[in-house]
């Protein structure tokens, strides 16, 4: 569990974070939404005390961050940022090393974790162990990237806007890929970004940042459904909430009994899929299938139904 | 794609066959007055003639062909080997026939022929994309052959050859003394130019000062950089107690080598300072961000990448220091400079050679041997070409 306690930052008379305080479960996403100059870096910043709190402190499992030395705490951190910081001068698996070494593993230790994460992200180690970054991809890059922030299995992986500079589809992808090694490992990660749809899909829960106060931290569901301000409602965007909430929402929730014409979606889909589906093809209803076998159907009315109960 | 000649290989056989026009050996009655100049059609008998000639002509019109740098390479070759052979024979041929204290020497054709050639060698080279290893070796092979060449004796009858003869003993200690005045003076300036371009690159106080003073230095020209030196160090040596003894004297090597470094600093710290800059900030982020302490990070990040432009700085330094050691010979620094002014002195063309030619070759094959450097340096761009 990570406690972040009235942390503040002030730069001359202003304060970049604001007495903000959060706690953070073991296990989850916590994503940190906000524009630029809202403070959302900073705060993240301070977690691993690349930036040094005015006053405040955070609790890792209790532990205060400003009881170890800087550098000790980093080791113990994962790191992940925008643009990946991949070193070009070592081959990937000596970037993947680089905290390990650090930690003065043996060789041997190093070697296997570096392949497992390879493997873990979809690399073959034997194809790319010895590449150099600039022969990576984006998407590969920023994969080996987050897998160097991994590598000594961390208590807290922090990332500031780790899909930044990539393009809309291999950010989707990263995304996806993000989500399901976080469940695999079970990791705890703390995540800033600008991009509220990349909140929304990510976080177990989602801080929004305004002018270094945090103004709503709530799972996600609660901040499209019931916004704490108008900023947060201004963050969401109001002509999008309904595609946003729907999004969220599995099918399997809105199942009911019945037939229904036309092609299955799986259970897992969200009713977002389920809306698409109703109007691309022209039907009042979708069938719903598990493994293969149908178990119902989603109605337009139920969608219809369930996005009016927001109010 | 479609060309069936090289261009550069058009201009260097152009500028070949125009050279074939001008003197190739000029012949003198004694080693000062001025001489005759002899085609290269006259200078030796029609058998070396005709092969000669015919191997330059056959090596640049292997430079026409493009896209077969490996045959360009050999047909430089051959021009080389064909010019070398006629320079020999020649030069024997024409003292032959003239007296004991006549002199013959490489006249405008030759020296014109010899940079198209190695124009063609430089093209066919750049063609071939040869790693580092590769063009170790290359070096390696001509310095090899211009040894050997030296060593057989062929060129012997020619004049800067004379003048070395007569002066063997001096020539080995200015070679030294040009080594000791170039390559110590660099190691002079990157043990102070490195910590201060650390230093500069960290503080922006500093970097205000440091710089601009090392670009005036800079702009102060050779010659009134040793007349400055002169009154400064023999003051020195005149009072502080025990300078005289350690050498330091108005005139002699202690003006040049610090003139030397003085030049050296600015390429060494502007380069060490655009390095670190040139180290990506992201890369420096994460470096601190996974817990690397501030020398771990500058040992194994910072400083490997900003190696190849510190290097590329240290290259500059050598090459403009060979150079500029020259005019040591001026102030009683000793070096080549020492037979160039010599030979200024008694309009002896070839003594000055004697001292140019080494100092170009010097300079050349610093230039090659710290390019390698640099390659090697940067493990990343060696994987791209292979």
């Amino acid at each position: 569990m990570i406690e972040i306690d009235h942390i503040t930052k002030t730069y001359g008379d202003i304060n970049a974070v604001d007495a903000v305080s959060m706690v953070i479960e073991t296990g989850t996403i916590t994503v940190v939404v906000g524009t630029s100059g809202s403070g959302k870096t900073t705060l993240l910043r301070m977690i691993n005390r690349l930036v040094e709190p005015t006053s405040g402190e955070v609790r890792i499992n209790g532990e205060p961050t400003h009881a170890v030395a800087p550098y000790l705490l980093r080791r113990r951190i994962g790191y992940a940022i925008q643009g990946h910081g991949l070193f070009p001068h070592q081959t990937v698996a000596r970037n993947i090393a680089s905290v390990p070494r650090l930690l003065d593993w043996p060789t041997d230790k190093i070697n296997a974790r570096v392949d497992e994460l390879l493997s873990l992200f979809g690399m073959d180690p034997a194809e790319f162990r010895d590449r150099y970054p600039q022969e990576l991809s984006g998407g590969q890059q920023q994969r080996v990237g987050v897998a160097r922030a991994l590598a000594s299995r961390p208590d807290l992986l922090l990332m500031d806007e780790p899909f930044g500079a990539l393009d809309p589809i291999i950010r989707a992808r990263a995304q996806d890929d993000l989500k399901e090694i976080q469940r695999k490992l079970g990791s705890t990660i703390v995540l800033v970004t600008h991009d509220m749809d990349e909140a929304i899909r990510l976080g177990d829960r989602v801080g929004v940042m305004d002018g270094g106060k945090l103004v709503q931290y709530a799972p996600p569901e609660d901040i499209v459904e019931r916004p704490a301000s108008g900023f947060v409602a201004n963050m969401v965007g109001d002509a999008e909430r309904p595609m946003r909430l729907l999004s969220l929402i599995p099918v399997g929730d809105l199942t009911e009994d019945g037939a229904a014409e036309g092609a299955m979606l799986p259970d897992t889909a969200s009713l977002r899929d389920a809306l698409s589906a109703c109007l691309w093809t022209g039907r009042d209803a979708v069938p719903v299938e598990r493994d293969g076998a149908q178990i119902g159907r989603v109605t337009l009315a139920a969608i219809r139904h369930r996005v009016g109960q927001h109010a | 794609m479609g060309l069936t000649v090289s261009p550069p290989g058009v201009l260097f056989a152009v500028l070949g066959a125009a050279s074939l026009l001008l003197p190739f050996l000029t012949l003198r009655a004694n080693r000062i007055v001025a001489g005759e100049g002899a085609a290269p059609w006259e200078v030796a008998g029609p058998t070396v003639t005709i092969a000669a000639l015919t191997a330059i002509a056959a090596g640049l019109a292997c430079g026409l062909l493009p896209s077969r740098p490996w045959l360009r390479f050999a047909g430089s070759l051959l021009s080389l080997a064909g010019l070398i052979f006629l320079l020999s024979r020649g030069a024997a041929n024409l003292l032959g026939d003239a007296g004991d204290l006549a002199r013959v020497s490489p006249a405008a054709g030759f020296w014109c022929l010899l940079s198209v050639v190695m124009l063609l060698m430089a093209d066919a080279i750049g063609g071939l994309q040869p790693g580092p290893r590769l063009r170790l070796g290359l070096l390696t092979l001509v310095l090899g052959a211009l040894a050997l060449l030296l060593w057989s004796g062929a060129l012997n009858d020619l004049s800067p050859m004379q003048e070395y003869r007569t002066r063997a003993a001096a020539f080995r200690t200015a070679t030294w003394r040009h080594v000791a005045l170039a390559l110590g003076s660099l190691g002079v300036a990157a043990a102070i130019g490195f910590p201060l371009g650390i230093l500069a690159f960290r503080k922006a106080r500093v970097r205000a000062v440091t710089l601009p003073v090392l670009s005036f230095l800079q702009t102060i020209p050779s010659l009134a950089m040793f007349g400055i030196m002169i009154p400064i160090l023999g003051w020195v040596g005149a009072t502080v107690p025990g300078a005289q003894a350690v050498g330091i004297a108005g005139i002699g090597f202690a003006p040049a080598f610090v003139a030397l470094l003085l030049y050296s600093l600015l390429p060494v710290v502007a380069n060490t300072v655009a390095g670190l800059g040139s180290v990506p900030a992201a890369s420096v982020e994460a470096a601190r961000g996974m817990g690397m302490t501030g020398p771990q990070r500058f040992w194994t990040v910072e400083l490997p990448l900003a190696l190849p432009v510190i290097l590329a700085g240290l290259r500059i330094v050598l090459v403009q220091n060979i150079g500029l050691a020259v005019i040591a010979g001026l102030i009683g620094g000793g070096g080549y400079g020492t037979f160039v002014f010599q030979g200024l002195n008694q309009t002896a063309t070839d003594l000055i050679l004697l001292g140019a030619l080494p100092t170009v070759l010097m300079a050349l094959v610093a230039a090659i041997l710290m390019d390698i450097v640099v390659e090697v340096a940067q493990p990343t761009l060696n994987r791209k070409n292979t």
